[in-house]
């Protein structure tokens, strides 16, 4: 028998969402999440259940909803930046940078060479930062302890670094509009060098831990399927969209910074599998590594610049401001009113650990932006679940979560 | 003096200081024969539809169409100009100065490498069509753009709030929506909770753990001279030498003594 349903919510009858819990067609109804240790975050899901296949999944977000985009109609450019670090908190510097470089585009300004070298470096390093732990998280939900502890010691050799570059080890802020605040410290350069030569014989650890073992590819393989087609119209991005099979990295197809003079490939598959993504996220590690290796010489050779001359909106170096009357001005008013950039739109994509990161900013001349909206990748990912969901078991659902490598800071925002 | 006028339907943050001459430049604006890609497909689009405006703006186009072809014409971007992303999907609230909303659709075509926006507006009370079974990616953004602006999406498979709680008032995105939460937002978790009548009760300072009185300038905390809230200001340090086991220490676990522990010059 069905249960009316209310029109009305009141205190003694909540409101569920609409859901009749008990039903008359052999179906369960089960919450999964919000509190959750597998949901990577505040996850909830709603499955309907059929023995222990799953149905019907609806996501339910907004646990973590913080109104940023509200927040940043009413605060200036460079004060919004510190708050992108609360998206994507897992590799904070992909969201300041891609902020960045939105609001570069829009001012049409171009960071020094020596900036851009220390914003790539901090880009990879964060991929390899946010890859580590997704593949800890990863292998501890599906049952992998071991994995976890390891992939946590390496991960923390990286938060190190970038704790002895920006004094952060999870929201950054290392990079500024127009470039970044400092450069390298004594010693820093040795430091990475360490940690990437070393880097290469820990991941064939790992994949001697998991690529052939037995319960990692049950668990993986073929589970988790998502076609090209289904990857395009769901908006897709990131290792998703390249597991899958389409070989779109912003990095090489639109390249910022300076992935054009870099030497580096674009790992894809095509299994479309969790086991495919799996390989994928290993190999876009050693890519990284590669990457790195190429920077550390072009950082020695670069000038010492590192914020971009423009003094209408970046205050001028340190030195010139504590000497030089007019760059006090500058900064002055720069700080109190904020820079007010021309009037006009940008999206700009960036390719950060999880897919594509954008930024699109409206601004009407202001020292606030008119409109910002941002174009997370794992907002798009968790939406997939609906379709994604469908047809798996239960089991499964917690393979599926992970390796999507949503987190919620982005997701809701 | 006169009071400067304020617009009550934007109550966002603005300029406290603005130069009377100065004149905001523009982003340029480019024709769309600058560049053979854009100019092919916004001759395919003009064969079919009503373009208003079109132009490019630091490389990618921006069409402004008929909110009526909204379907149409992403249907003809996916199918015939092969735009196969649609990468995002919001609103901009022209309230106040138009009593409009901007939709914007940003679209991504992988084999070309490009990237345009589709541009309409559409009146307050006006509904647009839902593009979510063209791009299935439109589904979350059309309930995120219905929740944060109001904006009505017709023909949605499950049109609800997505961000905010299902029994949330108002749009937090529109400009007339203050930053701080109206009133509604302000008690929502005492009327939930409590109920409405207990809003006397708890009183304003109790209702957020995060409260900060601006206009107090006598109870924040001096850092190293922190006191419980309400109690006067104290010269006296705060103890900040915390113990993080009991005195009497814990079954097998040995008491941690500050003293004669060492900091590692370099990680082993």
């Amino acid at each position: 028998m069905e249960t009316p349903r209310r029109e009305y919510p009141n205190r003694l009858e909540p409101f569920f969402e609409n859901l009749v819990f008990d039903r008359d067609d052999n179906t369960m109804v089960i919450n999964f999440g919000p509190q959750h240790p597998s949901a990577h975050g505040q996850l909830r899901l709603i499955l309907e259940l059929d023995g222990e296949q799953i149905v019907k999944a609806v996501p339910d977000i907004g646990y973590l909803h913080r109104g940023m985009e509200k927040m940043a109609e009413n605060m200036i450019y460079n004060e919004f930046l510190p708050t992108t670090d609360r998206m994507d908190y897992i590799a904070a510097t992909s969201n300041n940078y891609a902020f960045a470089l939105a609001v570069e585009k829009l001012l049409g300004i171009e960071a020094p060479r020596r900036a851009k070298i220390i914003r790539t470096m901090l880009l990879e390093l964060n991929r390899i930062i946010s890859h580590l732990f997704w593949l800890a998280t990863h292998a501890l939900d599906v049952g992998a302890m071991s994995i976890f502890l390891y992939c946590f010691r390496e991960r923390e050799f990286a938060m190190d670094l970038m704790e002895d570059y920006c004094g952060a080890r999870l929201t950054h802020s290392a990079v500024r509009i127009g470039g970044v605040p400092l450069d390298l410290p004594d010693g820093w350069i040795e430091k990475l060098a360490h940690f990437i030569n070393k880097l290469p014989k820990d991941i064939e650890d790992y994949e001697g831990l998991l690529d052939q073992n037995r319960i990692w590819k049950m668990r993986l393989e073929e589970v988790g399927v998502i076609s090209p087609q289904m990857a395009q119209t769901w908006g897709c991005s990131g290792p998703t969209l390249r597991g899958s099979g389409i070989p779109w990295d912003i990095r090489k197809e639109e390249p910022y910074e300076l992935y054009d003079e870099l030497d580096f490939d674009v790992p894809v598959t095509d299994s479309c599998d969790s086991y495919g993504r799996y390989k994928l996220y290993m190999q876009e590690m050693r890519e990284s590594i590669k990457i790195l290796k190429q920077l550390i010489p072009m950082y020695k050779e670069s000038d010492p610049q590192i914020m971009a001359h423009a003094p209408q909106y970046i205050s001028a170096p340190k030195e010139d401001i504590m000497t030089q009357n007019y760059s006090l001005m500058q900064h002055f008013v720069l700080v109190t009113q904020g820079m007010r950039p021309p009037v006009g739109e940008v999206y700009v994509a960036t390719e950060s650990p999880k897919g594509e990161l954008g930024f699109y900013i409206n601004s009407q001349g202001g020292p606030y932006p008119y409109r910002l909206k941002v174009r997370a990748p794992s907002f798009w990912h968790t939406s997939i679940l609906q379709e994604l969901l469908v047809g798996h078991y239960i089991a499964d659902v917690v393979t599926i979560i992970g390796n999507l490598n949503i987190v919620f800071g982005e997701i809701d925002r | 003096m006169m009071r400067r006028y304020q617009d009550k339907h934007d109550v966002q943050a603005k300029a406290y200081y603005n130069d009377r001459f100065w004149v905001a430049p523009q982003i340029p604006k480019e024709p769309v024969e600058s560049d053979e890609v854009f100019a092919k497909d916004l001759k395919s689009l003009k064969s079919k539809f009503q373009i208003k405006e079109a132009y490019i703006q630091r490389g990618q186009m921006v069409v402004y169409i008929d909110p009526k072809d909204n379907r149409e014409v992403l249907k003809h971007l996916r199918d015939e100009l092969s735009y196969n992303f649609l990468s995002e999907l919001s609103a901009i609230d022209w309230l106040a100065k138009r009593g409009e909303f901007e939709i914007f659709y940003q679209m991504l075509s992988t084999s070309k490498r490009k990237r345009m926006r589709v541009k309409c507006y559409i009146k307050e009370k006006e509904a647009i069509e839902s593009v979510c079974d063209i791009y299935k990616s439109a589904d979350w953004a059309e309930r995120e753009m219905y929740d944060m602006f109001g904006v009505i999406v017709n023909n949605h498979p499950f049109m609800k709030r997505l961000l905010m709680p299902d029994d949330w008032q108002g749009y937090p995105l529109r400009k007339s929506y203050p930053l701080h939460g109206d009133e509604f937002a302000q008690w929502y978790e005492v009327d939930k909770i409590f109920g409405k009548e207990y809003r006397d009760i708890i009183g304003p300072e109790n209702r957020d753990s995060a409260y900060v009185n601006e206009r107090d300038t006598k109870h924040f905390a001096r850092i190293r001279h922190e006191v419980r809230y309400g109690e006067e200001p104290s010269k006296e340090p705060t103890n900040l030498m915390q113990e993080y086991q009991e005195e009497e220490g814990v079954f097998l676990i040995k008491k941690f003594k500050k003293d004669k522990s060492i900091t590692l010059k370099e990680r082993k």
